[in-house]
């Protein structure tokens, strides 16, 4: 099979999953005829129909409301944010509705809000965000973030299955960067499962998303320093892969989590938390963090880069936390 | 159009609304007894638009209730030990105590949607029920309440959006009863009727006097009649008055007496009484029959929610996710094949009316616009029992999503002298207008005292050959 872009990836997934399942829709702004700013969903309304891809209106609370009531008569809707940023119109929608739905009444909303995420690509401070931790502190949701097409598809596939609602952050930066060959074949990722990218001895690098290839990037380079870095990524977020993490923390005693979130109440202190909490014992050194700034998304070349986590910082902190 | 009920369906309203008054007025002396744990929100004065609204649904219809629609879910099949438990927070209760109130629901049954604190969620999620509905083929219609208060958030208006243009059926009651906590409706919002506004949406819409139950059924009915009927979404406007503060707590001092005098001359169930006896329909003996089986239903029922036992708290670690506990399946009432490939392939062009223009379609608007042509001003409506709202011409659009072949359908043109266009001749419209020569550009607006200077971006790039935004 050709290799294929994180874009290519998604779209295959929700074709795929339109034609298994007559109760799986999308809706969404501009998603029909104009295949969605990404162009992820294109050739969707042409297969599918008016009936299952959904041009709505611009207005993010009645797209998540509408997705869960559709949710609620046992269709599985995936709603499109044009950008991630704008879930932030709609978060009550997401945060008391649709993630209390089956904690308080035993109704299950298996619906996926899915959208374009994540900085890089100069998109300034509204269409840049990395605002996974918000759903990540709401009990209810399951928070997915890929960093590769394989998984992308994988994921969403399942996402689309679960009974749960579940966030899909598609990292806008990866969607036509990188290509890969994707598993023929009804190809499945299950949800709540990091993996390890690369094996190491001398420290853990926890990341995910586009960090995930900076952070492999950085292993290559500290290779060559004679620093052999073990890369997980933690593909979803919630529920998070402990086991994954700990297991890691055994093998290497140094953790250093990488995130594009911003640094405070990013998933690297949750992480640092249970580290303490579960295996204190095992740390050699302390958990570092490279994170971007505490700082909405600048739009300015250099203050974007200033702000984003990259490759050199990473090797940097991963140098200073092997002479521990 | 009238929608004649049988006597037993007029005893049945009474029966519902004085269960709906029994069922509060026991909770209120349970609060006095501090066995509700939480708050107590009535709807004292407001039974008959909960009775009269829910009374036009049928079983397979599906509704969400506000915080003041006990007695639609009485009409829908609830049990008021239900009502009870969930106030009582009670492990026999629909949630197991992990909400209170009237905040439960039903999927399976009795079609219920619960409702959460934050008003107007309701609002888009029962419009996701209708187009669901309508497109398994159930033919349901979605009905949920809003307040006056409500009707200000951002989710109203996203909600009834959505819902106009997808032509959901659904039904929305904005049950005005005057007051949002302690702020009188005219502080809130400057329009006379709130129906007012279904106008703005292109949604049919009526009023009705909302403590006369037999009113509010038939605009519910008749509303709930043109949403099977393809013809939604409706908003009816119920005017109605809290006659007690927000929730238990609250005296509602900051209410005129003469206020409260006023609409308790007006009880809807005293009314109602009244319309029975008056119009020979039931008899003392009646009255006191369906008086007595409240009574005793209620007492099993209440008996049945004091005896239960409070949670046992490991529950409330339980049930965050739903890990396979549930089935989800939907209830296909049409074949699956329409919404599948190949039929379900379609041609993607928009078609469009008028390119935008004004044209003479122009309804309604104000007067004081001058420059813009004015053909028919929106009627006005009265205080009365049923009128439908202004017509509007998204009202009568050819909007059919249901069907299979939305790009194909609906008779376009004609209408208004209106052209339909399709791509390629929107394209060589283009085409002509950048063949016409352009305007010379103006240098931009200087403030006093400011320089030109050619090379100042004020706000990103913008256009091409352009500073800024101009």
């Amino acid at each position: 099979m050709a290799p294929i872009t994180m874009v290519e990836a998604i779209r295959q997934a929700l074709f795929e999953e339109m034609d298994r399942d007559p109760a799986v829709v999308t809706l969404g702004e501009d998603i029909g005829v104009y295949g969605g700013a990404f162009k992820v969903t294109e050739g969707l309304l042409a297969r599918f129909g008016r009936e299952r891809v959904i041009e709505t209106p611009i207005a993010e609370t009645a797209i998540v409301g509408a997705a869960c009531g559709m949710s609620y008569l046992g269709l599985r809707p995936v709603a499109e944010m044009q950008f991630i940023d704008f879930i932030a119109c709609c978060f009550n929608q997401v945060t008391n509705f649709v993630a209390k739905s089956h904690y308080l009444w035993g109704a299950p909303a298996p619906i996926v809000l899915r959208g374009p995420s994540g900085g890089g690509v100069h998109g300034g401070p509204f269409h840049s965000a990395n605002p996974e931790m918000y759903f990540v502190h709401t009990p209810g949701l399951k928070v997915v973030y890929p960093s590769t097409p394989s998984d992308a598809k994988g994921l969403l596939k399942s996402a689309i299955r679960d009974n749960n609602p579940v966030l899909f952050f598609e990292h806008k930066f990866l969607y036509r960067r990188i290509k890969e060959e994707v598993p023929e074949g009804d190809h499945l990722v299950p949800l709540g499962k990091a993996v390890t990218r690369r094996e190491g001895t001398d420290l853990t690098i926890l990341s995910y998303a586009a960090m995930a290839h900076s952070s492999m990037e950085a292993a290559t380079q500290l290779a060559n320093e004679g620093i052999e870095a073990e890369v997980i990524d933690l593909r979803t977020l919630l529920p998070l892969d402990r086991e994954a993490i700990l297991t890691s923390l055994r093998k290497t005693n140094k953790l250093l989590v990488v995130h594009e979130d911003t640094r405070t109440g990013g998933i690297a202190g949750e992480i640092a938390a249970l580290v303490c909490e579960d295996a204190f014992e095992e740390l050699d050194g302390p958990i570092l963090r490279v994170t971007a700034l505490d700082t909405p998304v600048p739009y300015s070349p250099p203050l974007e880069e200033r702000f984003l986590p990259n490759t050199e910082k990473i090797v940097a902190a991963a140098r200073e936390l092997a002479k521990y | 159009m009238s929608y004649p009920l049988t006597r037993e369906q007029q005893l049945e309203l009474y029966y519902f609304m004085q269960l709906n008054r029994q069922t509060e007025e026991r909770m209120t002396r349970l609060f006095r007894q501090n066995k509700i744990v939480g708050g107590l929100y009535s709807s004292l004065g407001q039974e008959a638009v909960s009775v009269g609204t829910a009374y036009a649904l049928e079983k397979r219809d599906w509704l969400a209730p506000m915080i003041r629609n006990i007695g639609a879910l009485l009409v829908k099949g609830v049990p008021p030990r239900d009502i009870f438990t969930q106030h009582m927070a009670k492990y026999t209760s629909p949630t197991k105590g992990k909400d209170g109130t009237s905040h439960f629901g039903d999927l399976k049954v009795l079609h219920i949607v619960s409702p959460i604190s934050m008003l107007g969620d309701l609002i888009p999620a029962m419009t996701g029920v209708a187009m669901a509905g309508r497109y398994l083929g159930q033919n349901i219609v979605a009905m949920t309440w809003i307040g006056d208060g409500g009707s200000s958030t951002g989710a109203f208006h996203e909600g009834l959006g959505l819902a106009a243009s997808q032509r959901a059926p659904f039904v929305l009651i904005i049950e005005n009863n005057q007051w949002a906590y302690s702020t009188p409706v005219s502080r809130q919002v400057p329009v006379k009727n709130l129906a007012n506004r279904a106008a703005a949406y292109g949604v049919e819409s009526a009023i009705v006097d909302g403590n006369d139950v037999v009113a509010v059924y038939e605009a519910a009915k008749k509303a709930v009649d043109e949403c099977r009927a393809g013809r939604g979404p409706w908003v009816i406007e119920v005017k109605t008055m809290r006659m007690k503060g927000h929730a238990q707590h609250d005296p509602a001092e900051y209410v005129p007496p003469e206020m409260f005098a006023y609409w308790k001359a007006r009880d809807p169930i005293a009314r109602y009484e009244k319309f029975l006896t008056e119009n020979k329909i039931w008899d003392t003996k009646t009255k006191q029959e369906i008086d007595a089986r409240i009574e005793s239903e209620l007492n099993v029922e209440q008996q049945f929610a004091e005896d239960s036992p409070m949670p046992p708290p490991e529950l409330a670690e339980e049930g965050v996710y739903c890990d396979g506990c549930h089935t989800i399946e939907a209830d296909w009432q049409r074949p699956k094949e329409e919404v599948m490939p190949p039929k379900s392939s379609i041609d993607t062009e928009w078609k469009l009316e008028g390119l935008g223009g004004f044209g003479d379609k122009i309804e309604g608007s104000r007067q004081a616009a001058g420059h813009l042509p004015v053909q028919a001003p929106a009627q006005t409506h009265e205080h009365a029992n049923v009128q439908r709202g202004p017509q509007t011409g998204g009202g009568k659009q050819n909007f059919n999503p249901g069907g299979s072949n939305g790009a194909k359908q609906g008779k376009h043109g004609g209408k208004h002298g209106a052209k339909t266009f399709t791509k390629a001749q929107t394209r060589q419209h283009h085409l002509q207008k950048q063949q016409q020569p352009q305007k010379q550009q103006q240098p931009p607006q200087l403030a006093p005292g400011e320089k030109f200077d050619p090379n100042r971006i004020p706000f990103g790039r913008g256009p091409k050959g352009k500073l800024g935004r101009g």
